[in-house]
């Protein structure tokens, strides 16, 4: 299983860079060519490099880009976790049934919600899928999830350091369940920085959003009542006046009663009856 | 001549390998360690290739302890048994490695357990097993005579009766032998049995 990139470069005063990018199990191979002109002065214009304040440009412009894109929440429950996204494409004529656009399954026992460039977002939960099922393949056992979250991690930094390709522009929230440490949430960014959490949100107004689940979030909260905050959580930081259930995607990870870690997606009726049980929507009115 | 064989028993799993390391009729030492502790608790006893039998007994014991460095949590007997039977896979249409491998481990959750590797990457779950010119009397006396749920003493009764079978009726027969336990307080030598000392 080989994951294989390659790229070159031109920049008017540079030599042709050509860089190719190979990753296959657990090592990454890179030649550069050396450069011979001056340093540009802006230090944005480059990945891998610091600006004289150490701060690293583009990674902050990447997540400047998820900043703007769809909001997803995920909240920690004792008996599951509970992922909730803003959709920015709305329309009639969207194949609901086929497409998602916040939500995807990683393994059996994990699952994301997404929020920024979803073409970027589509090359790492790919390359999540193939880290999952190589860990099945060596171990027959499912990849715990921390293991998971900092090994797609570990790709994403190294898009900021060396390459000189730029970061990927998505913040994914991960949800699973595995024997070591059961329900976890995790965030990651387009550092490749991660963390657990019991309630995390991404895209547009997460701070706000941040906010208002660390005020909200109770230790023992039931799914239903994560699903119930979660809701009323994003229906006050989204833009829009009214929420539907076609703004919207839910998922919930969870143990059936068999003991399985099971992954649903709310189907659009039940999440308007829900929206309306909670108090966040009107019910329709007759027009 | 090489014998290895192992059982499980209630709540352990017992690994016994002779300590002969021979090359053609010269014996080197009488006292070669071949059961190899890979972690806490595993056991694993191999014979074979003696470079080989070193070179990939270590190989495995040091992936082991990274994965329990890099990820804080130690990897099941199973994993462990399927990583090993997945590298020999690989090395096989290669460069195989010439070893055959009894995994003894005690997981919390599961128990004790035992598994069968062979050198062309055969991988089995077993209640007793055995390789060598020994496995001959060995596991005939072991299906004689293994009942689920053995105590330590039970087993090291068998142990004993397959030590016994394999010294008298092997025609070069190993010298000394060493039994290797793993439970839930993990692994470790039980015992010695010598003829001669080195």
């Amino acid at each position: 299983m080989v994951l294989s990139l390659s790229r070159s470069l031109g920049h008017n005063k540079s030599h042709r860079l050509f860089l190719p990018l190979c990753f296959n199990l657990c090592s990454i191979q890179l030649c550069i060519s050396k450069i011979t002109d001056q340093m540009s002065r802006r230090y944005d214009s480059r990945t891998t490099i610091f600006s004289p304040e150490g701060r690293l440009y583009q990674v902050e412009y990447a997540m400047e880009a998820i900043g703007n894109a769809g909001s997803a929440i995920g909240i920690l429950s004792k008996d599951g976790v509970v992922l909730v996204g803003e959709k920015k494409v709305t329309s009639k004529l969207l194949q609901t049934s086929t497409s998602t656009e916040k939500m995807y399954k990683i393994d059996d026992h994990v699952a994301c919600a997404v929020a920024g460039i979803m073409s970027d977002a589509n090359i790492l939960i790919n390359t999540a899928r193939v880290q999952a099922q190589r860990y099945t393949l060596s171990y027959q056992e499912p990849m715990p999830v921390e293991q998971l979250v900092q090994s797609l991690c570990d790709t994403k930094q190294g898009y900021t350091q060396f390459g000189g390709l730029r970061p990927f522009g998505v913040s994914f929230l991960f949800a699973g369940w595995d024997k070591n440490y059961g329900f976890q949430l995790y965030m990651s960014d387009p550092s490749g920085n991660y963390g657990g959490w019991k309630a995390a949100a991404v895209g547009a107004n997460n701070q706000a959003a941040q906010s208002m689940l660390k005020q909200d979030y109770k230790e023992d909260i039931s799914r239903e009542e994560a699903v119930q905050l979660a809701l009323k959580v994003l229906s006050k930081t989204m833009d829009s006046t009214s929420l539907t259930s076609d703004k919207l995607e839910l998922a919930e990870v969870f143990l059936s009663s068999s003991g399985k870690v099971k992954y649903q997606v709310c189907t659009p009726d039940a999440l308007s009856k829900m929206l309306v049980k909670y108090g966040v929507t009107q019910p329709p009115a007759e027009t | 001549m090489e014998c290895v064989f192992g059982m499980v028993g209630k709540g352990f799993a017992l690994v016994v390998a002779d300590t002969s390391a021979v090359n053609s009729i010269l014996v080197h030492k009488s006292n070669e360690d071949k059961i190899m502790i890979l972690d806490s608790h595993k056991l694993m006893g191999a014979s074979g290739e003696a470079g080989d039998r070193a070179q990939f007994t270590e190989y495995v014991q040091k992936n082991v302890s990274l994965y329990q460095f890099r990820n804080g949590i130690p990897l099941t007997t199973k994993a462990a048994a399927n990583f090993m039977r997945g590298e020999l896979a690989t090395a096989l249409r290669k460069n195989p490695y010439m070893v055959n491998i009894v995994l003894a481990g005690y997981d919390k959750e599961t128990g004790p357990s035992l598994y069968f590797i062979d050198y062309i990457a055969t991988l089995h779950k077993v209640d007793k097993a055995a390789f060598g010119y020994g496995s001959y009397f060995s596991l005939a006396m072991m299906d004689r005579h293994y009942h689920p749920d053995m105590t330590v003493e039970e087993a090291i009764k068998l142990a004993e009766q397959c030590i016994e079978e394999i010294r008298s009726r092997l025609v070069v027969a190993p010298q000394n032998f060493v039994i290797k336990i793993v439970d839930k307080d993990g692994a470790r030598e039980h015992s010695w049995r010598r003829t001669t000392k080195d």
